[in-house]
Parts: C-alpha cells; sequence; structure tokens
C-alpha cells in the first residue's frame, strides 16, 4: 500500500514501480535463489535415504534408485511386466475422478449451507450445533459406516473424500460471510442497493478470499484422504494400489504412490491459487 | 435564506437512548437544526457529545428515540441515495476498481449504461483520479481513497453530503488539500454539507455555520455563522477571534461542570 503524503498535483505512486524488474544477472540468480532452497532439503532427504538402505540385503525399505525404476515401471512399463506396469495412469485418473468429485459435491452442498449459516440465524440456530458435534469425528471412523450405507466401492470412497473437503469449505465460508464489515452493508444500502442485492453485491465478494481458503484446504483434504477413501474395496486408485502393495510387502510400489499423490496434489493446490489470485487480484492479502 | 422557506434538513427534539448495562445514556437529547439548501454546516464537539449519532440518525443509519428528522419536510425513514456518507475509514468496496466504486450507485439504481459511463468519468475527472481510474482501493493512499468516497457519494446524486471526520486520519498536507478541493466542489455544485469534526480550525475554515455539541448527554450548546470571506486565512486575526470565540464555548461545559 501507498499510503504517505500527496505532494503537488501528481498523486504518489507511479506507474514505472509497477513494471517488471530488469534483467540482469544478479536478478536472474535471484530468481533461481527459491527454487533452490526448495529443492535442497529433498534432495537431502534422498541422499540420506540412499546411503541408509543401498546395498543392504535386508532393508525393508527400498533405496531410492528401485522406487524411480519402479516409478517408472508403473508410469511407462517396459521394466517388470507385472501386475503393475503400466498402470499409473489408471489409477491416479481414478483417484483425480474421486478427489475432484468429493471435492465438487462438498462444494456444492458447503458452500450455500456456508452462506445461509453464515446470513440467516434460523439456519445457523437449527444446524450449527450439529455440525460442531460432527465435525470432531475423523474421516477415518467414518469408514465402516460408509461402506455399510453406501457399499463397497468408489461410492464410499467419494463420500468420504466429501467428508474431508466438506468442513475446511463450510467453516471458512461461514467466517468469511459473518466477517463482512458492516461499514460495507451501511455504504451499500446509503448508494441505493438494499435486500438480495446485497448479497450478490456485497457479501459474496466480500467473503469471497475466506471462501477461495476454505477450497484451498478443503482440496488438501481431499488429497489427504483418498487412501483412507480408497480403503472401500475399490480396484483402482492411488490408495487401492497403495493398499494392494503393502500386502504384497511391495515398498517400492507404496512408495511411488506417495510420490504421485504428493505431486497431483500440490499441483491442484497451484491451480486453486492461480484461479484465486486472478479472482482476488483486488485483495491486498492476496493467497 | 429566509427562515420560511422549507429547509432541506430539518431536526426537531432529536433524542438517541442507548442502554448501557442496564443504564439510559442520552447520547444525543432534545437537538433541534435547521440546515438550508447549499449550506455547509460543521458540528463541532468533544467525543461523546452526539455528533457521530446525529450524523448517523440523518443517514438513516439509525433510529431516533424521540423526536424527528425531516428532509424537505418529509420524515427520514432508513438510508438513501439522496443522502450519502463519506466515512472516516472509507469504507470502500475493496474488490471494486475506483471507477466501479463510483459506479456502485448508479448501477444498483439500473441508470442505462451509457450515463454511467458518463457519470463515472465526470466524477473521476472532478476529484483528479484519471490515473488510477483502475485501481484497487488497496492500492491507493488514504487522500485518494477519500476523493473516491466523495465521488461515489456525488456520483449518486446525493443532494447532501454527510461526512464524519472524513479527514481525521490523513496527514496534514493531505488534509489541507482535501479541505480546499471540498469547497471547490460544494462551491460548484450547491451541495448541501453536514461535516463533523472534532478540529476547530477545520470547521471555522470549512463552514457556513458551526454547531457546537457537548457531551453528557450530548446536546446541541450552540451555533456560529462564520461570515469570514473565502479563501480563509486560517491565521488572520478575525479567524484567530472566532478560534478563541468557539473554544471557550467548547470548554465551558467542562468550567460549569467543576463548579
Amino acid at each position: 500500500m501507498s499510503a504517505g503524503a500527496e505532494t503537488g498535483t501528481a498523486p504518489p505512486i507511479s506507474e514505472a514501480q509497477v513494471s517488471a524488474a530488469p534483467r540482469t544477472l544478479s536478478a536472474v540468480l535471484r530468481r533461481l535463489k527459491n527454487p533452490a532452497l526448495a529443492a535442497l532439503f529433498p534432495v537431502a532427504v534422498v541422499v540420506f535415504w540412499h546411503f541408509a538402505t543401498y546395498g543392504r540385503k535386508f532393508s525393508l525399505i527400498p533405496p531410492p534408485s528401485e522406487v524411480a525404476i519402479q516409478l517408472y515401471d508403473l508410469s511407462f512399463g517396459g521394466i517388470w511386466d507385472d501386475a503393475f506396469s503400466l498402470t499409473m495412469h489408471v489409477h491416479l485418473l481414478a483417484s483425480l475422478s474421486r478427489v475432484y468429485g468429493g471435492f465438487a459435491l462438498a462444494c456444492a452442498v458447503a458452500l450455500p449451507l456456508g452462506l445461509m449459516i453464515g446470513r440467516l440465524p434460523l439456519v445457523r440456530q437449527l444446524l450449527d450445533p450439529t455440525l460442531q458435534v460432527l465435525r470432531p469425528i475423523p474421516v477415518t471412523a467414518w469408514l465402516p459406516l460408509a461402506m455399510i450405507i453406501f457399499g463397497l466401492g468408489p461410492r464410499s470412497a467419494v463420500f468420504l473424500v466429501f467428508l474431508g473437503a466438506f468442513y475446511p469449505i463450510l467453516i471458512n465460508t461461514i467466517f468469511g460471510v459473518r466477517s463482512v464489515d458492516p461499514r460495507l452493508f451501511e455504504a451499500a444500502s446509503m448508494l441505493g442497493c438494499e435486500g438480495t442485492a446485497q448479497f450478490f453485491k456485497v457479501v459474496l465478494p466480500a467473503s469471497l478470499p475466506a471462501i477461495f481458503t476454505g477450497l484451498r484446504l478443503g482440496l488438501g483434504f481431499a488429497w489427504v484422504v483418498i487412501v483412507v477413501g480408497e480403503m472401500t474395496g475399490v480396484q483402482t486408485g492411488l490408495g487401492a494400489i497403495i493398499m494392494e502393495a503393502r500386502q504384497l510387502s511391495r515398498t517400492e510400489i507404496v512408495i511411488s504412490g506417495m510420490i504421485v499423490i504428493g505431486i497431483a496434489g500440490f499441483i491442484s493446490d497451484r491451480l486453486v491459487m492461480l484461479i484465486g489470485r486472478r479472482l482476488l487480484r483486488w485483495s491486498p492479502n492476496n493467497v | 435564506m429566509s427562515d420560511t422557506a422549507l429547509p432541506i434538513l430539518e431536526l426537531k427534539g432529536l433524542t438517541k437512548q442507548f442502554e448501557f448495562n442496564g443504564d439510559r445514556i442520552d447520547a444525543l437529547r432534545d437537538a433541534h437544526l435547521r440546515v438550508s439548501k447549499g449550506e455547509f454546516v460543521c458540528l463541532i464537539g468533544a467525543s461523546g457529545c452526539g455528533k457521530s449519532t446525529l450524523l448517523r440518525i440523518v443517514a438513516g443509519f439509525e433510529k431516533a428515540t424521540r423526536g424527528s428528522v425531516l428532509m424537505w419536510g418529509k420524515p427520514i425513514e432508513g438510508p438513501a441515495p439522496d443522502r450519502g456518507m463519506v466515512f472516516q475509514d472509507y469504507g470502500l468496496f475493496p474488490w471494486l476498481t475506483v471507477r466501479r466504486n463510483i459506479a456502485f450507485g448508479p448501477t444498483s439504481r439500473g441508470r442505462p449504461a451509457a450515463e454511467i459511463r458518463e457519470t463515472v468519468e465526470h466524477f473521476v475527472d472532478l476529484v483528479g483520479l484519471q490515473r488510477f481510474a483502475d485501481a484497487y482501493p488497496h492500492q491507493l493512499s488514504g487522500g485518494m481513497k477519500q476523493r473516491v468516497a466523495i465521488a461515489r457519494v456525488l456520483a449518486n446524486d446525493a443532494q447532501m453530503v454527510l461526512m464524519d471526520e472524513p479527514f481525521g486520519a490523513l496527514d496534514a498536507m493531505t488534509r489541507e488539500r482535501l479541505q480546499d478541493e471540498l469547497l471547490d466542489i460544494w462551491q460548484r455544485t450547491g451541495l448541501t454539507v453536514l461535516f463533523v469534526t472534532h478540529s476547530i480550525e477545520e470547521a471555522i475554515f470549512l463552514a457556513d455555520r458551526v454547531v457546537v455539541m457537548s457531551p453528557g448527554p450530548g446536546r446541541i450548546e450552540s451555533q456560529m455563522e462564520i461570515t469570514l470571506p473565502r479563501p480563509r486565512d486560517v491565521v488572520a486575526p478575525d479567524f484567530n477571534d472566532i478560534r478563541r470565540e468557539l473554544s471557550l464555548r467548547l470548554h465551558s461545559h467542562h468550567a460549569r461542570k467543576a463548579a
């Protein structure tokens, strides 16, 4: 923000300050600094992992090179040619559809519900206590009940992902709606914007930053619970393949699955952030 | 203006009570005030004198406990576009650009798009924000934000502008500039301004008439016409005479309480 005294007729901030920095060598180095720092720790972990496991006959944890080969075989095949070769895209797609399916369902329920609980005292009194009691119950605890209600298979998985994503979206939406600056309602009504129009022109945009935080957290949780969600007897999915590999003591497949979940979750978080940055350009504390 | 003409604003026996720990506090007691069209009236007083409460009742944000508020002889029922408030903390919509903030009123009232565009450009020019018309509020300085807030009210065809210590959060230089600009806009548009401040100097510099209020209970103590020619010189002897007189009036109730 550019607070400060205004001098002369020209206002204090100029467009020049907004333009891109000059491309000098030091600027390039500065740009590389963050990725380099971010890579330092994982590289150190892999090096430690390698020396702790490589060449030991009875190590229960495979060395990173074996995991890399396994990951390649899962993704592109041609190395082991077993039941797991060239199946990664199937599992990834299955998990993606459950994560985004459950997440979309959670949005569809939690967003309108959160807006109503935030704005309408009656709905709040009716539903909020129940939701607060249900909230601490872990998704894992829902697993048996989900399998009874929705049966073995993907429907249970989607339900569990839905549960994981539901509360962060709901809580943040309620928070966003309830913390709209009352001044903005006064401003809107004196400018001739009243009633339901205020909901769309004030409440919704004002609570968008909090709603976006909720969406981001919700999608994160959707990825977190995908393994539990796929313990429901589905045949495909990153969670399913991890569970199956565990029973076969194929730890390198387990680790491969973990890596793919991490990367997929990271990319989908980045996508949400990109959308958020566009929509919330106006916000001084942009996500 | 003659006393018989219908005033744009008239307060009769205006009283506002708040409940506080089971007690009834008179934030404002039995206030009478007539404001003519085009008049610039400043309300001054210490905190708790009810000046902001009075302004918020005129804006329609709060209801009076007793008494009446009339605009052109008709009771004020709630907030409406004919009275616009300029808040000390701006109250701009942070998700809208300068242009869209100014367009908010006309858009809400369903004016045709071409007319809105024209109105917005006119008021962007009037407050000198052409270069920042597409900036968001958080990119603006305090003075620029307050210009947007003023333009937003004017773009909505407000007849009366209510200003609640609008320049209180600004630095001295910016405040002086905005005072000059406000007077300029007021003289060009024939608006009626009701301006709350705690600065005696600001009140004398701006107002046709200064209304002195005092706290405990909040009430209108006295009024004073300021007839100095504009632009006013804040270090001129006659300006200082008025400043001394108003200062005495503002502090007289302390003396009375002590006695």
